[in-house]
């Protein structure tokens, strides 16, 4: 397995939709129509001009894009290291980069001709973006979310009965992400003829990893210019440090610096391990987890030696997923980039060191990538760029800040 | 060649003029025992047994046969009781033919190979696989051929009649077509007539398949498909062991009960 040059890591697949091992279509036969009618879709307007300027438009004049690439400077000063950088991917309309998929996915429905979609979400902002965009276009929306989600980000849920989805709450299994994802898709296999439906991460089958990581990679396309920008060239020393759960903000984080040899930029994904003492975690990539298929798709999954998906367990709600995304399998196979995991304690340590020094709130995805960035800055050279993605704001995890940390 | 356990079925029931009756219930469902009571209670109704392998992230399963899933599971079946289970339901003197059915994910982590031995040596007549859809399944469908278990293609209304052409081409004795898009158990969503129509124009392509239907049928809507070569109830079957736990009866009788009159309304 390799990655080959100049060609978008999205379109690295075989002709069965597989990267290396990772990948496919494993979906019931009812679905091989749809997921090939968006295929075809799909595939004719990315080579559309007027779909392509119509994306950014509604990119910059309604989600606010590019966000903001800055120094913090505070923090840098107290880990007395490395320079810590951050892109407040979080500025985004909706609070988190889940807005940059959902519009794309509510523009190919309406290209369809579709007046519904569906979505699964985790912590809840896939769902928000998604009721944001589809009320914004017209579609009537229906969203899949854990029950156990559901009362820990409240937040999101608020927002998106405002936009007029309707919020399926799914009691199956761990009653988390997981669960979400297979009753979204169970619902696509009963009524695709009329409803669209938006995987809300680089998972799913072959074609919803692509559209998902298509639309994400704006966040390194943005980055690009800003860093050569600022630094006037690429720094020799360049660390992306992004949270994985499906693997959606940290794909697109760094799929337009894929090219560049990893010992200038490195990709660093950081999984969430779970609490301190626990042994269930949503790290498969860190702890070694066996391939299998879900969702769709073969991939490193959380499983027992019977092929059964294990519970997982995590404060983030949206990096709480057993399976990730088959570009990221592909990632680690080809040394590309380097996972770890931050454990719950770490990440909302991080959290407050970094609410302490800087006017930034990054959630508790983010915040997982900031513990690892705390953790390594300190032995790092001072030209030593780290860039962190501050992919999602915490206002969702208020509940469960103020509930751990009193605040 | 010889011909399968299940071709002879079908032969049987065209034979006595009537669609053949298939059952699905979940391997361990909802106790190893009870599991095995139930297919061996059935058996003298049935044609062919439908033995579910229970998968805990099902994409294609109704509320029903999710519920009965997560049963089996939560009661630690194993893959090793479910052969368990086949070997001695096979060992009886009045078996049918055996399908089991799940998800790829774990016939993945058994092992391919070592998957379709166990199910060579227990007795399995026949695999299907909701998630491996072909042209994926070609190289698995051709091993299970190899090993005398026959691997059964789906279709679906949404497959388009160049594909069905193509699966059917690559298909074996058996063919499963969906009866309209819905998970399993779903009600039936359109009429009767439409689904025998439909089946019709696939039956066409080529007559010497075997094709049943399933998806939605109960005890009210079999009667009205018994053109089909054969008919599978899984979701009525599944919710009946359901509702004789919730009341404390006996899931072996009820179930029964439920095949019989279910054998009747075709007969």
């Amino acid at each position: 397995m390799k990655i080959k040059k100049n060609i978008p890591l999205i379109d690295q697949h075989d002709k069965n939709g597989f990267w290396g091992k990772f990948g496919g279509n494993f979906i019931p036969e009812t679905l091989k129509k749809p997921v090939e009618d968006l295929t075809i879709l799909f595939e004719k307007l990315r080579k559309d001009k007027k779909f392509i300027q119509e994306r950014d438009y509604y990119f910059k004049n309604w989600l606010g894009s590019p966000t903001r690439f800055i120094k913090l400077e505070n923090l840098t000063d107290h880990l007395d290291g490395a320079q810590i950088w951050t892109k407040v991917v979080s500025d985004l309309n909706g609070g988190a980069h889940k807005s940059l998929n959902a519009t794309v996915h509510c523009l190919l429905a309406k290209r369809a001709g579709k007046k519904y979609i569906v979505g699964d979400t985790g912590a809840g902002y896939a769902g928000k973006m998604l009721s944001m965009a589809a009320k914004k276009f017209g579609l009537k929306c229906k969203i899949f979310m854990g029950a156990k989600d559901i009362k820990r980000q409240k937040p999101n849920c608020d927002a998106m009965r405002a936009n007029n989805a309707e919020i399926v709450p799914v009691y199956t299994g761990s009653q988390t992400l997981v669960d979400a994802v297979s009753e979204c898709m169970r619902y696509w296999v009963s009524n695709c003829d009329t409803t669209a439906m938006c995987v809300g991460s680089t998972v799913g089958p072959n074609i919803f990893v692509k559209i998902c990581g298509w639309s994400t990679s704006q966040i390194s396309k943005e980055l690009l210019i800003q860093i050569k920008d600022e630094f006037g060239e690429i720094p020799k020393k360049l660390k992306l440090i992004n949270c994985v759960g499906g693997g959606s903000s940290s794909f697109g984080f760094w799929n337009e610096f894929m090219h560049y040899n990893k010992k200038q930029v490195e990709f660093i994904g950081v999984e969430a391990g779970g609490p301190k003492n626990s042994k269930k975690h949503a790290a498969p990539l860190t702890y070694g987890s066996k391939i299998g298929v879900l969702h769709g798709a073969m991939q490193y999954v959380n499983q027992d030696a019977e092929g059964q998906i294990e519970e997982t367990e995590s404060i983030s709600a949206g990096l709480d997923y057993p399976g990730v995304s088959p570009l990221h399998c592909f990632l680690k196979d080809t040394k590309r980039a380097r996972y770890t995991a931050a454990t719950d304690e770490e990440a909302l340590n991080a959290y407050q060191l970094v609410t302490k020094f800087e006017s930034l709130n990054p959630s508790l995805e983010p915040s997982h990538a900031f513990a690892e960035a705390i953790k390594i800055a300190p032995k790092l050279s001072k030209d030593t760029v780290l860039c962190i993605n501050s992919c999602g704001d915490a206002l969702k995890d208020r509940d469960i800040l103020k509930k751990r940390l009193g605040k | 060649m010889t011909v399968s356990p299940i071709s002879l079925a079908f032969k049987k029931c065209k034979k006595e003029k009537r669609p053949a009756l298939l059952t699905y219930t979940v391997a361990g469902d909802n106790t190893k025992k009870k599991s095995l009571e139930i297919l061996n209670s059935i058996s003298k109704y049935v044609d062919i047994c439908e033995l579910g392998f229970p998968h805990n992230t099902p994409i294609g399963d109704g509320g029903q046969i999710q519920t009965a899933s997560y049963r089996a599971i939560k009661n630690g079946i194993k893959m090793k009781d479910i052969f368990q289970i086949v070997n001695k339901f096979k060992n009886r003197k009045n078996s049918k033919p055996l399908i089991l059915m799940g998800y790829y994910n774990m016939i993945c982590r058994y092992g391919e190979n070592k998957f379709l031995n166990k199910c060579k040596q227990v007795g399995v007549n026949g695999l299907i696989v909701v998630d491996l859809p072909w042209p994926d399944n070609k190289k698995f469908a051709k091993k299970c051929k190899k090993k005398s278990v026959t691997f059964v293609q789906l279709l679906s209304p949404t497959t388009s009649k160049k594909r069905i052409k193509k699966i059917i081409n690559d298909s074996h004795d058996m063919i499963y077509y969906i009866s309209m898009l819905s998970t399993t158990g779903g009600k039936l969503k359109i009429s009767p007539k439409k689904i025998l129509e439909n089946y019709n124009s696939i039956k066409k392509i080529n007559k010497s398949k075997n094709i049943v239907i399933g998806f939605g049928i109960t005890i009210k809507t079999i009667n009205s498909l018994k053109k089909a070569d054969g008919l599978v109830v899984g979701s009525a079957i599944c919710n009946e062991i359901s509702k004789s736990i919730n009341n404390r009866q006996n899931p072996v009788t009820n179930v029964t009960n439920i095949v019989s009159l279910l054998k009747k309304r075709i007969s």
